[in-house]
């Protein structure tokens, strides 16, 4: 089973000689959950699913990760066993030195979690209330939690909204906001979980500003799961790709598109329905809905002849492309296997 | 050698456990007032419908005695006094421990999760979630009740029986708070099965509203012996009215409250610890 | 048009059926309250035997119809306004009144299939339970049976449209949780789940035995009880229902159409 990706660089930067221990230490890491369904009227038929099978990877204090995989590869699990919340059914596991399902309440002390669809803003309350809680809950001594407040309120510019109840924010106010809240008590390690979700352009780059200057100059650890490949562009030199609960790639995002040949997609809007439009040299086409076609293209290559060439032989109404997300350069790196899972799953 | 470490690290935690979860407490259910209190008439209206719904069930007891003198033998003084203090007491549990009984939802969508990265004790955050201050409605009806039994009561007040209705509240808060929090220990396995705990919570609080003269018999050594609701209020107002304990019952039974209380205390640890525990090696 | 409301009607009825331990859960809660209620009563009708025209078999019947039909009639709380008010709270609802059908009719349907779910899952059991323990009065017949099933469908509809008016009132109140509550005590008071209407005394039992309220349980335990006299008591019970559905059902309407206006004119 391990040899099923032969091509795969895994970038291992745990290596036995090392001598300083990773900040984060994956070591063969397993989780098993044991699933009852009914099986007929009163047979119940048991089934092990292995969310996690056999993960190992370091992270340095400071590193920037990508961690990403489609839904139901086992990412989430892996983040909860991380802050503590799972208990992992095997391997090894150290975050800041801690055994986090041992010691779960002292390495909360150390990390700060934030989830993009889900707030821990309360709902009907001043946002500044919810940020004095966390002072009170963290027990962050006082000058601390005014330097670390001030800073969020500065570069996250909350200054406006602090006493405006969260239900009155904005989704993008409200991320951060959220994050804002996940830092007061200088964690030394970030989990990200979607948090560019759902916001607007200005938004998005506002966030990737802040966790970039977060990183550079707190030099706080951050893991990141998204769908949003700009996310991991612009903030991580490292991706981790998991895939049925395995790592199947850790390394530079760069070596990740060369492996996963991602291309994108040029959608093509004609004034009627027409036979595929296969003689486009450089240009793939995958589908057709009505009028509308798809055309593939590789990632590297420009838009611009592709569009000039179609625009030339066709009667055009309407175009636009696609970036590849993380998601299909995936699917196109483990073909079958997405499929496979599918129907296990069934 | 590891494993001594964790038991020496475990026992030092044994006693900022308590303390940790009373702050934790604190903190969240004062959120959750402040919450409500930005809808004002809102909450004078639930505070308002809290205290008429406990009533309208104090309401059916008048008009029981409306149409008799007496009920399994027992006065109207005397069924306001049982009404009086387990309602109190159950008020009391519900006021501190009632949003247990939601905890499913939390369970199901997944929200539990941000409560175990916290730094903080999970059982106080769970209960003081969604803490709601008109619950304090049946507190005060209770409360009510139990002064207007005493008025109307006939009894030769003793030292010993002074002591004992003080004794006799806390312990059953602490009894009913106990059983709310094993019926949430339950949660963590079935997340739909929170109508079970009422049987026993307000069930409960129904059932010892009347004289156990009423119950057959192998329900009142139920409540005695398998789910010792009976210690709540049944056994030591039985001694303050000077009437004997059910059958099969020892004497001493009547001052045992506060030990019955404690020992559901810890049996609803360790179940809370084990359900915790379940959580989260199957993560549900 | 009457195709696509029996969907909607056995979606409901389906969708209640996966919850099967919530369901066990319920009927199990439903039977401790019967026996813990039967022995109130059992101790009461000791004292007055034939208190409110009941013999004591018929109290101890009243006691468990009352539980079977806790969930069936909305007794305490209708089991689908928590959802309908969180839809109009959210604005969800604005999706729901573009639909091609009709918002009331459809939320009738799917209540409809829920009720017809509860009746058999958590209906059926405590009943039998009770029968089993304490014995009590059964119908002359499968005709009283029959009315007895009639009488029930009837009080249910009183009781969506009861809770249906109670949802509506979210589309002008921030909070709506004061209003349900209400409710809540209307119908547990008012209903006559505590205490049989007919034992209320004077002014308080006449105003209660007219009230919407009494459709939901005291009704259908009188016609399974047989206390209306041949076909003429039995058409006047259902009058009396009807009248409160008709009723209740046009306030509905009328406060959907308001509401309808409203989120139009705001845009949603």
């Amino acid at each position: 089973m391990a040899g099923r990706n032969p091509f795969v660089p895994i970038d291992r930067k745990l290596s036995p000689v090392q001598t300083s221990v990773p900040f984060i230490e994956v070591d063969s890491l397993e989780k098993i959950f044991t699933i009852r369904r009914k099986a007929g009227l009163l047979k119940r038929s048991k089934r092990e699913v292995r969310a996690v099978d056999g993960i190992s990877f370091g992270v340095e204090r400071g590193e920037m990760v990508g961690y990403i995989g489609p839904n139901g590869a086992g990412k989430s699990t892996t983040i909860k066993m991380l802050t503590g919340i799972l208990t992992p059914s095997g391997g090894r596991l150290r975050v800041a030195g801690i055994d986090p399902a041992r010691e779960r309440t002292r390495l909360a002390q150390r990390i700060g979690v934030v989830f993009g669809q889900r707030t821990t803003l309360w709902w009907d309350l001043p946002l500044k209330d919810s940020y004095g809680l966390m002072h009170r809950m963290y027990r962050i001594p006082d000058a601390r939690y005014r330097e670390n407040l001030d800073r969020c309120v500065e570069l996250l510019d909350l200054g406006e909204l602090l006493d405006v109840p969260v239900r009155q924010l904005s989704l993008g106010q409200r991320m951060r906001g959220d994050i804002a809240a996940a830092l007061l008590h200088d964690p030394e390690v970030l989990y990200l979980d979607e948090p560019t979700i759902g916001l607007d352009v200005v938004s998005k780059a506002r966030v990737r500003e802040f966790l970039r200057e977060l990183n550079t100059t707190r030099s706080t650890t951050v893991l990141l799961t998204t769908h949003d490949l700009t996310d991991i562009e612009q903030l991580c030199s490292r991706v981790m790709v998991i895939d049925h609960g395995r790592l199947m790639y850790d390394g530079k995002l760069t070596g990740l598109h060369a492996v996963g040949e991602s291309e994108r997609l040029l959608v093509v809007d004609l004034e009627r329905e027409l036979p595929p439009i296969e003689d486009v040299p450089g240009a793939r086409f995958v589908r057709s809905e009505g009028p509308r076609q798809y055309l593939a293209f590789p990632a590297s290559s420009s838009a611009a002849p592709l569009v000039a060439a179609v625009a030339a032989a066709y009667p055009l109404v309407d175009l636009s492309v696609r970036e590849p997300d993380i998601e299909a350069v995936i699917a196109k790196m483990y073909g079958g296997t997405r499929e496979e899972r599918r129907e296990s799953l069934m | 050698m590891a494993e001594a470490l964790r038991t020496s690290r475990d026992s030092r935690r044994a006693y900022p456990l308590v303390s940790d979860s009373w702050r934790t407490y604190r903190m969240v259910a004062g959120m959750w007032i402040r919450s409500t209190m930005t809808y004002r008439s809102s909450f004078a209206l639930t505070l308002v419908t809290s205290f008429c719904v406990t009533f309208f069930d104090f309401v059916v007891i008048l008009l029981m005695f409306g149409q008799v003198r007496g009920l399994g033998g027992f006065s109207f003084a005397e069924v306001a006094l049982l009404y009086g203090t387990t309602g109190t007491s159950f008020g009391l549990a519900d006021l501190t421990m009632g949003s247990l009984q939601r905890m499913g939802k939390r369970v199901r969508d997944g929200s539990l999760d941000t409560f175990l990265m916290r730094p903080a004790p999970l059982l106080a955050q769970v209960a003081a979630d969604k803490f709601a201050l008109r619950r304090f409605g049946r507190v005060a009806q209770g409360l009510l009740v139990l002064v207007w039994a005493l008025v109307l009561l006939d009894v030769a007040w003793t030292p010993v029986k002074v002591l004992l209705l003080p004794v006799m509240l806390v312990s059953g808060a602490v009894i009913f708070a106990a059983v709310m929090v094993l019926g949430a220990s339950a949660l963590f396995w079935m997340q739909d099965a929170a109508e079970v705990t009422s049987s026993f919570t307000y069930g409960g609080n129904t059932l010892l509203q009347y004289p156990p003269t009423i119950f057959a018999q192998e329900l009142v050594r139920g409540v005695v012996f398998v789910v010792p609701l009976a210690f709540v209020n049944w056994l030591p107002a039985l001694y303050v009215l000077g009437r004997p304990a059910p059958a099969g019952v020892p004497g001493w039974a009547v001052f045992a409250s506060p030990l019955v209380a404690a020992v559901c205390c810890g049996v609803a640890g360790i179940a809370w610890r084990a359900g915790i525990r379940s959580y989260r090696s199957t993560g549900s | 048009m009457l195709r696509l409301y029996a969907t909607v009607a056995a979606g409901g009825f389906r969708r209640h059926a996966t919850y099967r331990v919530a369901t066990a859960a319920g009927v199990f809660t439903n039977t401790v309250f019967g026996f813990i209620l039967s022995y109130t009563y059992i101790a009461l009708w000791d004292e007055r035997p034939q208190l409110g025209g009941y013999s004591m078999d018929d109290a101890l019947a009243y006691v468990w119809i009352g539980q079977a039909l806790i969930t069936v009639c909305g007794l305490m709380g209708g089991g689908f306004e928590d959802e309908l008010i969180e839809r109009i709270r959210t604005g969800d609802i604005a999706v729901d009144l573009y639909r091609p059908a009709d918002l009331q009719a459809w939320w009738f349907s799917a209540n409809l299939g829920r009720s017809a779910y509860q009746l058999l899952g958590r209906g059926v059991v405590p009943m039998a339970v009770g029968a089993l323990v304490f014995d009590f009065t059964l119908p002359s017949g499968p005709g009283t049976w029959l009315a007895f099933l009639v009488a029930v469908a009837l009080g249910s509809t009183v009781s969506f449209a009861i809770w249906y008016l109670v949802a509506m009132s979210a589309f002008w109140l921030l909070d709506g949780q004061g209003v349900v509550q209400v409710a809540w005590l209307g119908g547990l008071f008012f209903s006559g789940m505590l205490l049989p209407l007919n034992v209320f005394p004077g002014a308080l039992g006449e105003l209660a035995r007219v009230l919407p309220w009494a459709s939901m349980l005291q009704v259908p335990a009188d016609v399974y009880l047989g206390k209306y006299e041949g076909w003429r008591g039995l058409a006047g019970a259902y009058a009396f229902q009807g009248c409160w559905a008709v009723v209740l059902f046009g306030a509905g309407r009328a406060a959907q159409a308001a509401a309808t206006r409203k989120v139009v004119v705001q845009g949603g």
